[in-house]
């Protein structure tokens, strides 16, 4: 049964991210993102693709939310509270506790842009009290046949890529994800499985980048020197993910450099959100983790609550507002009091949605913004771009890609021509084929099928028990990208050649069944009949001196049965010499290699030899062998090798 | 399979211990310590005990003068030497390097893991929940610090055999304390064991592999090990197993609706081939109830009452949940905070020696709420709650951050970003405070009474409970807080005259009795182990199998289901060359045979690229040679049937005839057909071929 794929959004594009996977016979949502560029009905995925009546809860298995980023749950509470759909819906404890203050930020801010109200708080809490939270590598059974999982992939507390099995069936959706452990994250961790699809985000699918410790040094001094000239630092950030990351930089920072100027944060939201992290701290970087008995690192000391009457406030500080990317609300408010003073510093997230003011502020140098027809803003601060992505780039896909190894890939969450490149890449390096469909297309690949039959006893034991053998499959790739992925699980390997002595056989109406061939002839109620082959091989003697010109042929049994021996002897020293296969056993009266067996031949007529007019008789001792089927290359590889030598006797 | 019941243990502390052998692997199930055989012991006489000094009247308690006439036990019947630590008999009599893998259920059932991993030859693979191991790991350094006491008061010892376990030491041993130490059937001398080093316990837990919640662990492609929650304590969990001889279920202490840890889910343990039911918490209160009744086996039903059970077990089933037990739970702790209150108004100190997790934590909470609620007195709200433990802190700080092991409610708080226990903002306002040791200077500097205190260690022979015993046994104004489970006149011994109230408090720690049948009905599986001693009724189904077992009693059971499954990829199978013979189409089968995550796999292998050796290799039947001469002719083989007797030529039994064809072109060769056997001999390789593909058209053959 094919696999089949419809991206309802994030196809070719960053954000609303939306990608409905068929798998046989079940149908999951991954990820019900929003797209922060539009304010129209592109925002949300089209829906009615998934339903034309609508009907998302007969449509749907389970809907899979990876991360609390709004380009991937911001649909969700529409979704599920507006549109109705009343299935399973699956996040990480981290995402279900952290998403509705994302949810809610977001809007709180749609409120304040005049924009038309989509899902009310209301229908937040609702949504998420219908979420079934999950932890890492919890194997969750959605229902009899649909098995799904999670595994950390870094990005922001919480994020996880999931796994789901249907049958034989298996796929990898990774949301978004880092295989570099930042500040505050460990690195994405999956274990090597065996998928027919991997969906994988692309953002980053041209660029590979540099130290992450450098960006953090630029962006501490660019702080610092402003803070110490009394100028104010403006961070506009979403409430949750990068404002604790750089939180925990300036902690440090402040700490080491023993800096006195304030930190606020915008709203008591924010701290709020600081106390989730404080009870989520098994989900943060090993480091931070470690610490969290002598001093929970999400304690922030420097940190303070911010409120209005501060904003012309004399003195240097630091302010962490929402929203990001400047797309209004209580940062733009504070940020148009800011800008015109040359004095203080605006930092930036690596990446702005186009039609942001931070969208504008990064592409050129504006020195003016129209933030309306009557509002301009004069620009004259500092901007710092703070580059440090939570984002994995162009290795660390590959290296994911390499060491999942599926049978396909197909790529999202990016944009077309550097997703067209890395499509190249998988293909031509890794021999996958790959696809990146647009938003509404369908991508339809086949999957691996299993035929289920019953397996006797005697063929399990036949072929497990002595010749047991570990392989182990998936050297760790542990790259330079710092990607940790667990070592796959391991396999028993069984020799192939017992495989090939049992027999599926399949009757009408009846499970198939594999059985050793032993059992074959029981079962049929019939008779072996063995089928073998036979020839009386001549090999020329070369007489040494020595022994005078003693016919060996003659008929002087007492002489013979010592050459007999002898000739044995050195047929095998030949043998040996020459066959490179086979294992050469010496039973005295014969020599056997498998099922071929030969030995010599003293008849003066013989049925195995097929010529009788052979000359000069004297000369040649005749060496009868015989072999079973199962033998018959190696066999007249044997003969050949008979044939053509010359045994010497001393 | 073969199943053997090591240890029925004892309630909460002492969970069962048991020894499975699956697929031919040995599983451990739990590793616990007997602590309450510890009474045996004194404590660290009060002369060690610092601050907390009471005068004490005792001289040269070491030497006992033999005696025969029982009396009154006292507590210089205890044994003062440094104590060792009662294990699980049986597990003793296995070789530790035969075992495969160890099953932790919880952190109970992980204090005597040490104890294994340190003995020679031990290289199981060990499983727990990360939590389990975490606050195994944590009460185990607990019991290490607490014990040092001990090494300090008797000085370092020479590593033999301590004097109590000499014969003639043990002969004079009060029979109270002779049964404890020896056991009923004077056997288990061999179970004590001198306690593990802090070195011991890092390695330990270095060992354990942990899981997260229903996290899948492969044993050696084989075995699939999955824990899910019991309910018993945060990160306990019950175990289901699979391998390719089906899946196993087992159930040890499980209680259905928790304050603290996550529920019982008995879910994911339905419709197994197996389940091993090991929860005897119900054994107690049997005991209690039925003192007088008879002695039965398990009541299997007759199957009259059990068609019309079988109307209601659904609903049964669903009510199981519901009348979990938790508000009985709350009132027992309602129970113990008002009498704490009604000790500290008097004037009196409380001492709670209470060493489960749940209870320990949701008597802060509540505790906190009485004291602030409480009326009568101003004071009340300045009465400190101190707990003392080494590692009290870093378990308070830990249960903040495992929202994934707790329970709905608590989860709850997560989601709506409120710590998940009270004891995080009582801590912060200083209403609770945390000392790491009875002696630290800290505590010295803010003790202040009366007093609520939490202290290890239960059986009141380790930690700071013994010096604040001795503090404030002989006032009646105090109350002492203790566990079920102990034999509380045994463990008063060294505190006699006890003058304290004392409250000796049961919680749940296991499957009551009335939920066993419905709980079975639900899970279904195909067979069951179920220990003897309960009696209880446990039919469940007309078809299913049911074996009971005993203590120390090897049970086998047949194979659970009657045919392996193997996987054959698709795409492999495709390629299979498939003959019909009558009814049957059969093929024979290439590729390679995995073992893969406990499902035999047959994968094409590296070596199936081979496929040009096609020969079938196994015939049978009898040849027609009319036949034959045809096929042969078919491909330019010309040849004649030459009907001798065998034995002309090639000296052969006259019994065993051979019917000749003999080949002439386009070379010589010759068939020879006897009845189960045909030769062909043929100086060409060619012909040879051609010749055996002829014998495979008029043979069966694959
Ligand atoms: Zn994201
Ligand atoms: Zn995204
Ligand atoms: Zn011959």
């Amino acid at each position: 049964m094919p696999i089949e794929c419809l991206v309802l959004g994030a196809g070719q594009e960053v954000g609303k991210s939306c990608v409905v996977v068929s798998i046989n016979g079940k149908r999951i949502m991954f990820d019900c993102g929003m797209h922060m560029g539009y304010a129209d009905s592109n925002r949300y995925p089209d829906f009615s693709r998934i339903s034309d009546a609508g009907d998302f809860n007969s449509a749907l298995s389970c809907v899979i939310i990876t991360h609390f980023h709004l380009d991937h749950i911001g649909a969700l509470p529409y979704f599920t509270q507006v549109l109705g759909y009343k299935g399973p819906v699956y996040m990480t404890y981290p995402t279900k506790a952290l998403a509705p203050i994302m949810l809610e930020d977001y809007r709180k801010n749609m409120d304040r842009r005049g924009e038309e109200e989509q899902f009310t708080s209301q229908h937040i809490e609702e949504c998420m009290k219908r979420v079934i939270a999950v932890d890492l590598k919890q194997t969750v059974q959605v229902d009899k046949d649909l098995q799904i999982r999670a595994y950390y992939a870094g990005h922001v507390l919480g994020a996880a890529m999931f796994y789901a099995k249907v049958g034989d069936a298996a796929i990898v959706y990774t949301g978004d994800y880092n295989t570099i452990a930042d500040r505050h994250l460990g690195a994405a961790q999956i274990e090597r499985l065996q998928l027919d699809l991997l969906i994988t985000e692309s953002t980053y699918a041209n660029s590979v980048r540099d130290s992450k410790y450098n960006r953090e040094g630029e962006f501490l001094k660019a702080v610092h020197k402003c803070v110490a000239a009394g100028g104010k630092v403006l961070i506009p950030t979403f409430a949750l993910g990068r404002a604790q990351e750089i939180c925990l930089l300036l902690e440090d920072y402040w700490e080491r450099m023993n800096l006195k100027v304030p930190i606020y944060f915008s709203a008591g939201l924010t701290i709020q959100a600081n106390m989730y992290y404080k009870m989520l701290v098994n989900w943060t970087s090993q480091k931070v983790k470690e610490t969290y008995v002598t001093h929970n690192a999400f304690d922030f000391k420097h940190v303070q609550t911010f409120d209005r009457s501060l904003i012309n406030a004399p003195g240097p500080c630091v302010l962490f507002a929402t929203p990001g990317m400047l797309s209004g609300g209580y940062s733009l408010e504070v940020f148009m009091q800011w800008a015109p003073c040359e004095g203080n510093l605006v930092t930036l997230p690596g990446y702005c949605v186009v039609g942001t003011i931070g969208y504008k502020l990064m592409s050129g140098k504006p020195t003016r913004i129209n933030l309306d027809k009557d509002t301009q803003i004069d620009v004259r601060c500092q901007v710092h771009q703070l580059s440090f992505s939570a984002h994995t780039d162009a290795k660390g896909i590959m290296d994911l890609v390499k060491f999942l190894s599926p049978k396909n890939a197909i790529l999202v969450h990016g944009e077309k021509p550097k997703m067209a490149i890395l499509k190249e890449r998988i293909e031509s390096e890794l021999g996958i084929p790959c696809f990146y469909p647009a938003n509404n297309e369908t991508v339809s690949i086949s999957s691996t099928g299993h035929v289920k039959a019953h397996a006797s006893d005697t063929f399990i034991q036949r072929c497990l028990s002595p010749n047991f053998k570990f392989l182990k499959c998936g050297v760790p790739d542990k790259s330079a990208s710092g990607s940790k992925c667990t070592e796959g699980i391991s396999r028993l390997q069984v020799v192939d050649e017992r495989v090939a002595d049992s027999i599926l056989v399949e009757q009408k109406c009846k499970k198939a069944k594999v059985i050793h061939q032993d059992e074959l002839l029981l079962m049929l109620g019939e008779k072996e009949h063995e089928v073998k082959f036979a020839y009386c091989c001549p090999i020329r003697i070369e007489k040494s001196v020595q022994t005078g010109s003693k016919d060996l042929s003659s008929t002087d049994n007492q002489h013979l049965g010592l050459d007999k021996r002898s000739l044995l002897e050195l047929l095998s020293v030949k043998l040996s010499n020459k066959l490179s296969e086979g294992n050469i056993q010496d039973f005295g009266e014969h020599l056997q290699i498998e099922s071929f067996h030969v030995s010599v031949c003293l008849k003066d007529k013989c049925s195995h030899r097929t010529s009788n007019s052979i000359e000069n008789q004297s000369e040649l001792v005749f060496f009868c062998c015989n072999w079973s089927v199962a033998d018959e290359k190696l066999a007249w590889n044997i003969i050949s090798i008979m044939e053509c030598c010359t045994l010497n006797t001393t | 399979m073969e199943f053997t019941c090591l240890s029925k243990g004892d309630g909460f502390h002492f969970p069962p211990c048991s020894m499975l052998n699956l697929c031919g692997f040995r599983i451990l199930l739990d590793c616990p310590i007997d602590f309450s055989a510890l009474t045996i012991f004194s404590p660290v006489p009060p002369a060690f005990s610092g601050r907390f000094d009471v005068e004490s009247s005792q001289t040269e308690p070491v030497v006992r003068k033999r005696q025969r006439i029982e009396k009154q036990l006292d507590a210089n019947d205890l044994i003062f030497e440094e104590p060792w630590y009662k294990t699980v008999k049986s597990l003793h009599l296995w070789d530790a390097s035969f075992i495969d893998i160890v099953l932790i259920s919880s952190p109970m059932g992980m204090l005597g893991l040490p104890f294994l991993t340190r003995s020679k030859g031990f290289a199981a693979k060990v499983y727990a929940t990360e939590a389990t191991s975490r606050i195994g790991q944590l009460l185990m350094e607990d019991l290490v610090s607490m014990h040092m006491e001990f090494r300090q008061f008797y000085g370092p010892k020479d590593s033999g055999c301590p004097q109590w376990m000499r014969w003639e030491e043990l002969q004079v041993l009060p029979s109270a304390l002779k049964e404890i130490a020896l056991g009923k059937d004077c056997e288990e001398l061999g179970a004590w064991m001198p306690l593990y080093s802090a070195a011991d316990v890092k390695d330990c837990t270095r060992r354990v592999q942990t899981l997260k919640y229903a996290e899948e662990a492969c044993y050696n492609g084989t075995l699939i090990i999955k824990p899910f929650s019991s309910g018993l304590e945060i990160g306990a969990c019950n175990w289901t197993i699979s391998c390719p001889q089906g899946n196993t279920a087992c159930i040890s202490n499980s209680i259905f609706g928790s304050s603290h840890a996550m529920e019982f889910d008995y879910d994911a343990l339905q419709g197994n081939d197996l389940l091993v039911y090991s929860d005897f918490s119900s054994l107690k209160t049997m005991e209690d109830a039925e003192n007088n009744t008879n002695n039965f086996g398990p009541v299997t039903g007759t199957s009259s009452n059990l068609r019309e059970e079988d109307n209601h077990w659904q609903e049964a089933a669903a009510t199981l949940l519901k009348n979990d037990g938790t508000s009985e739970e709350a009132e027992k702790l309602a129970f113990i905070c008002t009498c704490s209150i009604d000790s500290v108004k008097a004037g009196g100190s409380v001492l709670i020696a209470i060493d489960r997790l749940g209870i320990l934590l949701q008597l802060l909470e509540q505790l906190s709420i009485f004291l602030e609620s409480s009326t009568l007195s101003v004071d009340l709200d300045h009465v400190p709650v101190y707990i003392i433990s080494s590692v009290a802190e870093k378990l308070l700080a830990y249960m903040n951050i495992i929202p994934e092991w707790l329970c709905k409610q608590r989860q709850e708080k997560l989601f709506s970003g409120e710590p998940l226990f009270g004891h995080v903002k009582l801590m912060k306002e200083r209403k609770i405070q945390v000392f790491s040791a009875v002696h630290s200077p800290e505590l010295l500097k803010n003790w202040q009474e009366p007093c609520i205190v939490f202290s290890p260690h239960w059986s009141l022979r380790l930690g700071a409970v013994v010096h604040l015993l001795r503090r404030w046994c002989s006032d009646q104004n105090s109350l002492l807080v203790l566990e079920s489970g102990l034999d509380a006149n045994m463990a008063l011994l060294p505190f006699k005259p006890m003058e304290m109230k004392i409250l000796q408090c049961s919680f749940t720690s296991g499957i009551g009795l009335q939920k066993v049948q419905p709980l079975l009905k639900t899970l279904q599986p195909k067979s069951l182990l179920f220990p003897k001693d309960l009696r209880c009724p446990i039919k469940f189904s007309e078809s299913n199998k049911i074996y009971l077992y005993h203590e120390n009693e090897m049970l086998c059971i047949p194979r659970m289901n009657h045919s392996t499954e193997i996987e054959i990829v698709t795409d492999l199978a495709y390629t299979f060359k498939v003959k019909s013979w009558k009814q049957e189409s059969m093929s024979r089968l290439r590729g390679e045979l995995f073992m893969e995550h406990g499902k035999y796999r047959l994968l094409s292998g590296s070596k199936t690229a081979n496929s040009q050796q096609q020969r079938l290799l196994l015939h049978w039947g009898s040849p027609d040679l009319e036949k034959l001469l045809t096929e042969l002719s078919k491909k330019g083989i010309d040849g004649s049937i030459k009907q001798v007797n065998g034995g002309a030529i090639d000296g052969a039994e006259p019994e065993n005839p051979a019917t000749t064809l003999l080949v002439h072109h386009p070379s010589k060769a010759l068939i020879e057909v006897r009845e189960a056997c045909t030769v062909i001999t043929a100086a060409d390789e060619n012909l040879a071929s051609q010749i055996s593909d002829a014998m495979d058209s008029v043979l069966g053959g694959i």
